[in-house]
């Protein structure tokens, strides 16, 4: 065993630095995102380990308890635990977004990449659809969807993945127009590629850079609606634990002066997105004029 | 018309007309039509081995000629015969061939090479699509081809992306993608003009090379007289559409008998201080293709025009042996 | 003859994220009233730089990091925006590569012009610009309804002349032309050249011609410079620089030009390619491509040597 596990951390943070040194600022915003995002996919991971109690436990402790003592977090008005709550909640958000982003991507982006490569009646008749989806504020469509579906986390999903197919459609099917143009596909005709094969190897590889951005940005958002939906009652039953629910319940003992039920659920779907944000964002940043530095 | 079996390519007749889009009103009011009239009857042949230089200034249909042939266009009419056989006689099948074998060079080393696809990735995939070799045959292939075109050592390039080569290693890597696949023509569309001064001659010293070598026909376009001189046999001059000129190098270099081929040669910059321009250079610039001036194309512009110039256009007619020259002067 | 210009140990850098492009490295040259300067190199020697830092109009992040550049004894690297504002535009001028780019489209040719006077002729009345333009038309060669026109409607070799006429319409002491020609075809280019002849004799013009092209050079130029890697390599009369090159560089790049009027069998080839400004080579910034080499080369940058008006950067000198 040559390398030791020291060794390589030593070199990864050295590596880090470097990039920092070279990028600026947009790589430690990038790394910020990146920090956060392992922080709480960590603690979905290991949500079991990490929770001193079970997020349903009615029985946790007494009743509207404020933070501190045995509840970190303090308890809610069905005596649960807020911060294994918390913990929990994590796993059901980022299931619910990820999945959603990539259910989204995975539609939009080949509808995207054919759409612009074959034009004609075809593009015209998606790029309808697209547009109309695409007019209709997210949330509102969000809603409707999950009112059609009825409740549950696949539903949430799938009613939240449906508002992302038209921004990744039209920035792949954008790209793709013009890359359509360019030179070395009128090349890859000329060596004789198929039409296929020209999208697959020529054109997708050249589109991905934005997507991955858009994908990151995707998921800060689809983490804010998921949040509106469930605290709009819309979808998920109570023995799921989720940040967006917890919210709702919370609402009511504010006045009450009970704070710790909203603020610790509305900071952490804060800082989630945040940090989806700036992971997209720093990519953004960092990638752009790589591209442009011919 | 029976077509010379020596002839390795051979173009009759080719026209490419490009219909001009109007706006939505304009196309209510006037049912006429107008067209780009890129390429307007251009015939010629190119023996196997030889090189013919295609010559012109911008918008004279050289581009669009080149991109005719390998059709990457389709043309309005005309034929192209590739080694005797019409090349639209030919089923999707069999064009797929003809890709391996007619291979064309970019003027754009940069825009012609994927800026996310390795060199080796690029210079290969023509292997891909047309043979059936195993992809450790074809690496092989291609990283000999990459030794030929001067990328040395091959491994090392093998891997690189565009961006991270110089130009002239990019045109290099653009030449070997079009060898790769062992083709007996090629296109050579400016492959010069885009590289350093200082690259140019190895360039073309390189293209030059690689013809003996690979035994390869070319055609080569350019706008840039002077680098025919290092590479051609043949060379044909295009104005607006047409040849007007066509016949052997020396021939026509020493002897340039059309007034526009002879402008041309005059107006080409010399680097030499002591020499100074005999001949007047005319006056006016390249008309349109749409509309383009009644008789022979040149007349507006042309010092020893003649009344009949404006009304008919002259025929290619031959001067000396292998040299012809449309003009009634 | 009387210096217009005097440029002493000018260096551009810009910084970019992967390091600093040293675009412009210790550059001196002066400039005498009436010449016709040919600045010549490759892509990348620094040729536009240092046009466009004459002007100051140099786009960040590019800087002057060191240097003067004297126009009749003033300094214009240190001089305040003000007097800058008097001298570009009016004094010295330049005109550019692609004239699409540089006319307004949405102006008339002659609005054009006349908001140039304005601008710098407090006080001229609309008639007086008016007359100015028509007669500007006319030392280019152009029928005065062109005047009417917008630039989409004329052709490429057209808006290069009303370059010219914008560039000239001040009455300019130095006229700075940024490869004028790359874009225009063989036969216009020809026309161009002749035309910037004519009106440098009409104007009492002293121009810097910046071009890679060593054909404009040899018709137009009465001395010549010849940049690599963003240094000087050989500068002298234009007909010493053509039959008498000194420069290992210079006589490489004669060598392996085509000329047409010429029988040369074969070109000679440059081994290598143009440096990397962000990481140059250390001493001579030719010496990897150097066929005469020595070990002096690798290590110190060679120090000017003149003889008779011809100055040489090079190791074989001096």
């Amino acid at each position: 065993m040559r390398y030791s596990p020291a060794a390589g951390i030593g070199r990864m943070i050295s590596g880090i630095m470097g990039m920092g040194r070279k990028y600026g600022i947009e790589w430690w915003i990038l790394v910020m995102g990146a920090l956060i995002i392992l922080a709480i996919v960590f603690m979905a991971i290991f949500a079991d380990s990490l929770a001193p109690f079970h997020p349903l436990n009615q029985n946790a402790g007494p009743q509207l308890a404020p933070p501190g003592g045995n509840h970190l977090l303090g308890t809610d008005n069905l005596q649960r635990d807020v911060w294994s709550r918390i913990i929990h909640g994590s796993r059901t958000i980022l299931r619910v977004a990820v999945l959603a982003a990539i259910i989204s991507s995975v539609l939009g982006i080949p509808l995207g990449l054919i759409s612009g490569f074959a034009g004609g009646f075809f593009d015209r008749l998606i790029s309808l659809i697209m547009d109309s989806l695409y007019s209709f504020p997210g949330l509102i469509l969000a809603i409707a969807f999950a009112a059609m579906l009825g409740p549950g986390v696949i539903n949430i999903t799938f009613a939240v993945s449906v508002i992302y197919i038209p921004t990744y459609f039209r920035l792949v099917r954008g790209q793709t127009l013009s890359i359509k143009e360019e030179l070395y596909v009128e090349a890859a005709r000329a060596i004789g590629a198929s039409g296929p094969t020209i999208l697959w190897r020529y054109i997708f590889p050249n589109v991905i850079a934005t997507t991955v951005v858009v994908f990151s940005l995707n998921v800060a958002d689809a983490i804010m609606i998921e949040a509106a939906l469930t605290y709009l009652g819309l979808g998920l039953p109570p023995t799921i634990v989720d940040w967006g629910m917890d919210l709702s319940m919370g609402k009511r003992f504010l006045p009450s002066g009970q704070w710790w039920l909203i603020t610790f659920p509305g900071a952490m779907i804060s800082i989630l997105a945040l940090g989806f944000t700036m992971l997209g964002e720093g990519l953004a940043e960092i990638l752009n004029p790589r591209l442009l530095e011919r | 018309m029976r077509e010379n079996v020596e002839d390795f390519l051979n173009i009759t007749d080719l026209k490419k007309h490009f219909p001009l889009q109007k706006g939505f009103i304009d196309n209510l009011l006037s049912k006429e039509k107008s067209f780009v009239r890129a390429v307007d009857g251009v015939s010629f042949s190119i023996k196997k081995g030889e090189v013919l230089g295609l010559v012109g200034e911008s918008g004279c249909g050289k581009t669009t000629t080149g991109r005719l042939i390998l059709r990457l266009l389709e043309p309005t009419s005309g034929e192209i015969f590739y080694r005797g056989q019409s090349i639209f006689s030919h089923s999707k099948h069999e064009m797929e061939r003809m890709r391996e074998k007619m291979q064309i060079i970019f003027q754009d080393p940069y825009a012609s090479l994927s800026p996310r696809m390795s060199i080796g990735k690029a210079i290969g995939h023509p292997l891909s699509i047309h043979h059936n070799s195993s992809r450790n045959e074809q690496r092989r292939m291609v990283l000999e081809i990459m030794e030929k075109v001067g990328l040395y050592p091959a491994e090392f390039f093998y891997k690189k992306y565009p961006h991270q080569l110089s130009g002239g290693q990019r045109q290099r890597a653009v030449i070997a993608r079009a060898l790769v696949s062992n083709p007996d023509f090629v296109v050579a569309d400016e492959p010069i003009a885009m590289a350093d001064v200082s690259v140019r001659a190895m360039l073309l010293e390189l293209m030059v090379q690689l013809k003996e070598e690979f035994d390869l026909t070319y055609l080569y376009i350019t706008h840039d007289l002077a680098t025919c001189k290092y590479i051609c046999d043949q060379v044909a001059i295009m104005y607006l559409g047409k040849i007007v000129e066509i016949g052997p190098l020396n021939d026509v270099f020493t002897n340039p008998v059309h007034p526009y081929t002879a402008t041309l040669m005059e107006a080409v910059p010399v680097p030499d201080p002591k020499y100074r321009r005999i001949q007047p250079i005319p006056k006016g610039e390249i008309p349109s293709a749409i509309n383009p001036p009644s008789g022979c194309r040149f007349h507006p512009r042309c010092h020893a025009a003649k009344p009949m110039c404006s009304e008919h256009e002259p025929d290619l007619i031959e001067v000396s042996q292998g040299h012809r020259v449309a003009c009634f002067s | 003859m009387a210096t217009i210009l005097d440029i002493q140990h000018l260096t551009v850098h810009f910084p970019i994220n992967i390091g600093t492009v040293q675009a412009v490295q210790d550059v001196s040259l002066s400039l005498r009233q009436g010449e016709v300067m040919g600045l010549v190199g490759e892509s990348g020697c620094g040729k536009s730089t240092l046009g466009f830092s004459i002007n100051r109009l140099l786009r960040p992040p590019g800087r002057i990091v060191q240097g003067k550049i004297l126009y009749h004894d003033k300094d214009i690297v240190t001089m305040s925006e003000r007097e800058l504002l008097s001298i570009r535009g009016r004094k010295i001028a330049m005109i550019f590569q692609d004239p699409l780019t540089s006319l307004n489209p949405l102006f008339r040719i002659d609005q054009q012009f006349m908001e140039t006077l304005f601008t710098h002729e407090k006080g001229i009345s609309k008639k007086a610009a008016f007359k100015r333009a028509e007669m500007m038309l006319e030392s280019l060669g152009i029928s005065r309804e062109r005047l009417m026109e917008y630039p989409h409607q004329m052709s490429g070799g057209m808006r290069q002349r009303i370059m010219i006429g914008m560039g000239l319409i001040l009455n300019p002491d130095l006229l700075i032309a940024d490869e004028p020609t790359t874009s225009l075809d063989v036969i216009v280019e020809a026309q161009f050249l002749d035309l910037l002849n004519e009106l440098r004799k009409q104007f009492d013009l002293t121009i810097i011609l910046i071009t890679h092209n060593l054909g404009n050079v040899a018709q137009l130029a009465d001395r010549i410079t010849v940049m690599y890697g963003g240094t000087v390599m050989e500068l002298g009369e234009a007909n010493e620089i053509f039959e008498n090159p000194l420069h290992p560089y210079t006589k490489g790049l004669l060598s392996s030009i085509p000329n047409i009027k010429l029988d040369q069998p074969k070109l000679k080839t440059m081994p290598g390619s143009p440096p990397d400004l962000v990481d140059p080579p250390p001493g001579c910034v030719f010496h990897p491509r150097c066929p005469f080499v020595k070990d002096i080369c690798r290590e110190q940058k060679p120090t000017p040597f003149t003889r008779d008006g011809h100055l040489v950067n090079c190791w074989l000198y001096g």
